[in-house]
């Protein structure tokens, strides 16, 4: 299990050392700004807005940070040597979605109350927001893993990586979306099935989502 | 049978595809233990595909492998790429720690990192980051798995690669102090290594 | 070590037996696909105007068999990439690479139509609906499926992510229909419906089967001439670059 942990430490760390914190953060922000310049700047209309447009903001900021998930180790050789582990490879996937999940989802979930007032969102959907993204974010991280897996061995892979996880994220998007949307009309309540669709995901995702990234690491590492 | 043969490397009938030929078909080879084997050949004729296959990256089309009497496994081997495989934005010593949580039987202990750091070179630049050395020196740390956990048989592709006189002729003594504790040393190699001995030419056939 | 045993050899020295077989099928897939084709327009023609939508109903006859073939191309990708992964034969990869343009444009076709169709009732070019956001991001995979296998250099190795990302995509499409129908129903827009459905009568159903019928013919035939059409690609590549 040291592997494992090692794993999940470095890959924290690299994060925050390769700036991929700071970069899907400013990806949520830019995209955030640009949308009053578009619709204008009505405070009703945000309002209105906000809760779904949040949430494809930060599927934005993700979609287009996922290329850059995998590219050290692609670069370095570093998909030899988990390879060459004593652990199995899908733990070792397993705990770089994990730290996925704390150096992306985390941060970004920090933010959302800052991102939120930019567009005036409702107090009582706030909550549920940070909430369904934290739910929602395995999944999302899991989903996003294998678009950059796929691609891994293609240069410039940014958009083959978007295109192939969008599909994939849309289930997670409406879910979320309504997630948020539904504490509005109750009062902030939570919206409980919203909630759990998303955790199924989640957890679906988690589990079944290392076999394939082995698979694909596997095949595209030759 | 030869006792010591028994104990070493031996190769049956390997067929690596590439594409819609085979790369390499049919081999057969030994490597008996305290052996350093050299592959050799021309560039493209599949030195890296050998050693990736026997290291387990790289699906083979036919054959097996045996490491003494048991089939080889990717626990029993290091592999030393042409990619070195360390994260350029961590530090030498952390490198160090990631490999050897990596590689490492679950209750194996730390080795002395220190002296290891000597033994290599890098006390000096333990605590810089790795995209901070120079290529010999990227080398030299690359081969530190060789160190801190110990596996018999050694894969090293193109080893000479940036390392300089000195660097050379401690890899060089190195590869002997392992062989002659019993390891076994395959290296591809396009130019002569100082410390194999033997030869295995691989050659292009149309 | 990792052994595993593919059939590409044996394939690549002898796909004669599928040459053979492509060739006879040639013929006979075009003549019934073509024949089916214009028996089902025929039928189309025949069929009542629908008492709501008057002649643009025909369009059904494209739209529904389009989304159908969508459907059953994506399937037909997911099914082949297993095979393929399971029993190592570069014939089930070639079939997944060859189907995915074609069950692209039917795709696109369905889109099309499916405007063409809402717009003389609605009055816009394009309405959310369930059927056609469905559609729509099968579109998406199908694009998407299609890059990857062009964007990876060795063909071994796309192959391989493309049989994964078929297997991943397949396992999505319910999701997704699924997600999109619950989002249709909640944000039921008071002003936009629902394509309304005609009721299904034999006077319309039969042309509908008809017409799937055909472009599932059509389909085939389309399959079997691009499989022959890489396969020569692939003999042509081998002699001009000196052989085996």
């Amino acid at each position: 299990m040291r592997a494992f942990y090692r794993v999940l430490y470095s890959d924290v760390l690299l994060a925050w050392r390769q700036g991929s914190i700071s970069l899907v953060v400013a990806f949520l922000f830019i995209a955030l700004t640009l949308v009053p310049f578009g619709v204008g700047p009505e405070l009703a209309l945000l309002k209105r807005l906000a809760p779904g447009l949040l949430w494809v903001v930060i599927v934005l900021a993700l979609l287009l940070s996922l290329d850059r998930l995998f590219q050290s180790d692609a670069e370095d050789g570093g998909f030899d040597q988990l390879m060459l582990s004593a652990q199995p490879l899908e733990l070792l996937v397993l705990a770089k979605l994990i730290a996925h999940y704390i150096s992306l989802i985390i941060p970004l979930s920090l933010v959302l109350p800052l991102a939120g007032f930019l567009v005036n969102i409702d107090i009582k959907a706030l909550w549920p927001l940070i909430l369904s993204v934290l739910v929602a974010g395995p999944a999302l991280c899991a989903l996003g893993a294998i678009g950059s897996a796929l691609s891994v061995s293609v240069r410039r892979a940014g958009l083959l990586t978007a295109l192939i996880v969008m599909p994939l994220y849309v289930p997670v998007l409406l879910f979320g979306a309504n997630a948020t949307q539904t504490a509005l009309l109750g009062n902030g309540t939570i919206a409980f099935d919203a909630i759990a669709i998303l955790a199924a995901m989640s957890v679906a995702a988690i589990l079944l989502a290392p076999v394939a990234i082995s698979a694909a690491l596997r095949g595209l590492s030759e | 049978m030869d006792s010591e043969t028994q104990a070493g490397l031996n190769v049956h009938q390997l067929g690596i595809r590439r594409g819609d030929s085979m790369i390499i078909s049919n081999l057969s080879f030994e490597a008996p233990r305290e052996t350093a084997l050299m592959v050799s050949g021309p560039n493209g004729v599949g030195k890296t595909s050998l050693l990736r296959a026997l290291a387990g990256l790289l699906t083979c089309e036919t054959g097996h492998a045996m490491l003494g009497n048991d089939a080889l496994e990717t626990h029993m081997l290091h592999y030393v790429g042409h990619r070195e495989g360390l994260k350029s934005q961590l530090t030498v010593m952390e490198n160090l720690n990631f490999l050897f949580d990596l590689l490492a039987e679950p209750n194996a202990k730390l080795p002395d990192i220190d002296a290891l750091l000597h033994y290599i070179g890098l006390f000096n630049k333990r605590h810089q980051m790795v995209s901070d050395l120079s290529a010999g020196q990227k080398r030299r740390a690359a081969f530190s798995r060789l160190f801190m956990v110990p596996r018999r048989l050694w894969l090293l592709d193109e080893p000479y690669t940036a390392l300089d006189r000195s660097g050379r002729d401690w890899l060089s003594g190195a590869v002997r102090a392992h062989c002659k504790t019993g390891g076994i040393v395959i290296a591809a190699s396009h130019e002569p290594l100082d410390f194999s001995s033997q030869n295995l030419v691989l050659e292009v056939l149309v | 070590m990792r052994i595993q045993k593919t059939d590409w050899l044996h394939y690549y020295a002898n796909p004669h037996r599928f040459m053979r077989l492509a060739q006879r099928l040639f013929y006979p897939l075009w003549v019934v696909a073509i024949l089916t084709l214009l028996y089902g327009l025929y039928l189309s023609f025949q069929a009542p105007p629908d008492y709501q939508q008057g002649e643009t109903v025909r369009i059904m006859f494209v739209h529904v068999p389009a989304a159908w073939m969508a459907l059953f191309g994506y399937s037909f990708i997911a099914f082949v990439s297993i095979l393929a992964l399971i029993f190592r034969h570069p014939l089930g990869h070639l079939a997944a690479r060859a189907a995915a343009p074609i069950g692209a444009c039917f795709t696109l076709v369905a889109l099309i139509t499916g405007a063409l169709w809402g717009q003389p009732m609605w009055g816009t070019w394009w309405v959310w609906d369930a059927r056609l956001t469905s559609v729509l991001v099968l579109f998406f995979i199908y694009i998407g499926y299609i890059s990857l296998w062009r964007a990876i250099e060795s063909p071994e190795k796309a192959s391989r992510a493309a049989a994964i990302l078929a297997i991943v995509g397949f396992i999505n499409v319910p999701i997704i229909k699924f997600s999109v129908d619950w989002w249709n129903t909640l944000h039921q827009p008071a002003s936009v419906s629902r394509f309304a459905r005609p009721a299904i009568h034999p006077d319309i159903l039969y042309p509908l089967l008809m017409m799937g019928v055909a472009f599932m013919v059509l389909f085939f035939a389309l399959l079997i001439t691009r499989m022959q059409v890489e396969i020569l690609n692939q003999r042509a590549r081998r002699r001009l670059g000196g052989g085996v």
